[in-house]
């Protein structure tokens, strides 16, 4: 954590503070007294750990080794994005703007689940943008539009992002981003721009994005979840199978992603692999703090790290079960040789419904997709072949 | 074969044990509880990394070692086929007596002749191969380890191999909502012993690379019971009606992995698959 970043941090607890002073929204939850003390004690990254001095919330069940049981189905979708849309919003929003956005993430899951006019002529060539039935398209329409494109891509049948906006302690926000307390992720430093240039240029060298398979993105090539599910940071994709088992141990946390059924086995206590071994998503270490668990990762994947980090990067995660169905979630994200600043963000994972499982995503062993848009980009050369030899 | 000297010693023991518990508690439960293994919440605690050691997944039957699995005719014995002849003898098969109760697969005849016909086409056929995920039995004894998480009320098994998991539940789901790979696995304790039925498979899953296989019709009752600390004598019986006349059960230890720091890998094989599945549709094709 550099000066800057503490000094971030500090401002940005203030607004916290203020926010919980707030009533609290949600009437079923209500709020621990020492939620609100631990927001507005000050400063420094290690006194932020939420409950390190709270004393243990009764209503939390316990593992047969005294540790507040963090096991069960949990998911992590919502309609907030990680970064602040707009720059003056506040991180958090009034109940009545959160119901407004609710709303209208309605109005387009409504809209794209109207059936199709079967009497319709064909699509213009190159898709047929979808309207959008709000003045301005909210941040799910434009993340659906740029992750399946104007030409078929998935209606709502096929996705489940979820319809709530994010609350945390029962505050609705505008970003899961916390720190920059802007909410947008902070520059890059100039080694980190140029790390990302090389790769960039390394890519273009190799040829076009559909040339060769190892250009395609991580998420179609059934390697990775799409988003950054796993993570860590664990974030929600805002498509679909934001799913999470988790199951606990004396000496290990397991942490399944539904997405593509990765399980993040997390050692508790011990000490990072030397910096030449690498995993994807990185190696994990976890300690309880209090009745928080914290997760510290490194050794991450050249593939795999985060917005063009990965060999010096650290995610610390903390992870409280603050009901029976309510998981906090709290990250940081640091890199000071990519990043001007740490990233701090703030989730609620929430347990699926009894009835709800956690199905194998088999995704490689039936992965079409890429063998369709390989296939195509082939059959698009032929046919400009053909037509460049006729004329 | 270690292995059947292991079992052996094994059952042995156990039979021992048996008959010490109940000289000496007669009026306990009637369930044997087995020495000298670790427990938690009354039960076995099974919680580590294990893994089998022998040659099952080359084939679950008695077999000879050989060149190649893949093999062509020659001009005096046969050789192995050219798409694995670079390999030499890292590429040949290890000897095994097998690991199925009494060696007999009892396959109904249409089913053995698509075994037949899977050895045959091994290079194409076998799932292993494309890095899919491995079914059970045979996640098994994957030449891989893989770690048990058991939990309060909780049992969850990760494999190094291809990343594969399964959830035991621990209460009755019902009926599989959906085929799969890894199928759906109903884990219940019959004294130590943790008995597992998994059903919900599809047909896709081979028992090995000799190509054995099964329908989606497939049932396997597994059977995960600690001998010692350090070991499992694991059984699974097969019942599958679309491929077989009656069921059958295969048996082998698995030996926990006790050297120091042992963890679990990663062998996200996917990645490593891509020119193999790829490779004939990029821009221009590697010669």
């Amino acid at each position: 954590m550099t000066t800057a970043g503490v000094t971030l941090t500090a401002a940005l607890l203030g607004l916290v503070a203020v926010g919980a002073q707030a009533p609290a929204a949600t009437p079923a939850a209500p709020k621990p007294a020492t939620q609100k003390a631990a927001a507005q004690k000050p400063v420094t990254q290690k006194a932020v750990a939420p409950t390190a001095v709270a004393p243990r919330p009764p209503a939390v069940s316990r593992t047969s080794d005294g540790r507040p049981n963090l096991q069960g189905n949990w998911t992590n979708a919502t309609i907030t994005p990680f970064e602040r849309m707009g720059a003056d919003r506040p991180l958090v929003l009034s109940e009545e703007a959160a119901l407004e956005e609710e709303r209208k993430t309605q109005n387009a899951i409504d809209a794209r689940e109207t059936a199709s006019d079967p009497n319709r002529g064909a699509p213009p060539v190159g898709g047929e943008a979808r309207k959008s039935p709000n003045a301005e398209p909210t941040y799910l329409e434009r993340v659906w539009q740029a992750g399946a494109g104007v030409v078929g891509g998935y209606n709502s049948f096929w996705v489940d992002p979820g319809d709530r906006v994010l609350r945390v302690d029962g505050q609705p926000r505008s970003s899961i981003l916390i720190d920059p307390p802007n909410g947008r992720a902070p520059g890059y430093t100039p080694e980190g721009r140029a790390r990302l240039a090389a790769a960039t240029a390394a890519r273009t060298k190799a040829g076009g994005e559909y040339d060769h398979p190892e250009l395609r993105p991580l998420a179609e090539r059934c390697i990775t979840s799409f988003g950054n599910n796993l993570g860590p940071p664990m974030l929600p994709n805002y498509f679909y199978n934001n799913s999470y088992t988790i199951v606990q141990t004396k000496d290990h946390v397991m942490i399944l992603t539904e997405m593509v059924h990765d399980a993040r086995v997390v050692r508790m206590g011990g000490t990072h692999p030397p910096a030449s071994f690498r995993q994807w998503f990185g190696d994990s270490i976890g300690r309880w703090e209090g009745d928080t668990l914290v997760i510290e990762t490194t050794n991450f994947h050249p593939n795999h790290g985060f917005r063009g980090s990965w060999e010096n990067l650290k995610v610390t995660e903390r992870l409280t079960r603050k009901d029976a169905t309510t998981l906090k979630y709290r990250f940081t994200v640091e890199d000071s040789t990519t990043f001007t600043a740490p990233l701090m963000g703030e989730l609620e994972f929430r347990a699926m419904a009894p009835d709800e499982q956690v199905y194998e995503y088999a995704c490689h062993e039936a992965n079409y997709g890429l063998e369709g848009v390989m296939s195509g980009a082939r059959s698009q050369e032929r046919e400009a072949a053909k037509k460049k030899s006729q004329q | 074969m270690r292995w059947v000297s292991v079992l052996k010693a094994s059952v042995i023991a156990g039979v021992v044990a048996m008959a010490v518990t109940i000289a000496s508690s007669p009026a306990v439960t009637g369930q044997a509880r087995t020495p000298g293994v670790p427990r938690l919440n009354g039960k076995p605690d099974m919680n580590g990394l294990w893994q089998t050691i022998n040659t099952a997944n080359w084939d679950i039957q008695a077999h000879s070692a050989k060149p190649a699995l893949a093999m062509r005719p020659g001009p005096v014995v046969p050789v192995p086929a050219k798409e694995v002849l670079a390999f030499g003898a890292v590429g040949s098969v290890p000897s095994g007596l097998g690991v199925v109760d009494g060696n007999d697969l009892p396959y109904l005849p249409e089913a053995l002749k698509k075994k037949e016909e899977n050895q045959a086409n091994w290079l194409s056929r076998d799932p292993e191969i494309k890095c899919y995920l491995p079914g059970v039995p045979r996640a098994t004894y994957m030449p891989f380890p893989f770690q048990i998480f058991q939990g309060d009320g909780t049992f969850f098994i990760s494999y190094e191999y291809a990343g594969a998991v399964r959830n035991i539940y621990l209460k009755d789901p019902g009926p599989a909502a959906i085929d799969s790979w890894m199928g759906q696995s109903y884990g219940k304790w019959e004294g130590d012993t943790f008995v597992v039925e998994v059903t919900g498979f599809n047909d896709q899953s081979w028992f090995d690379r000799a190509g054995n296989h099964h329908t989606e019709q497939l049932k396997v009752t597994e059977r995960y019971t600690m001998t010692g600390a350090d070991h499992i004598n694991y059984q699974a019986t097969i019942t599958d009606p679309g491929a077989f006349s009656k069921p059958w059960t295969m048996s082998m230890p698995l030996y926990r992995r006790v050297e120091r720091g042992a963890r679990l890998g990663q062998f996200k094989c996917v990645e490593f698959v891509t020119e193999l599945m790829y490779g004939h549709l990029r821009k221009e094709p590697i010669k």
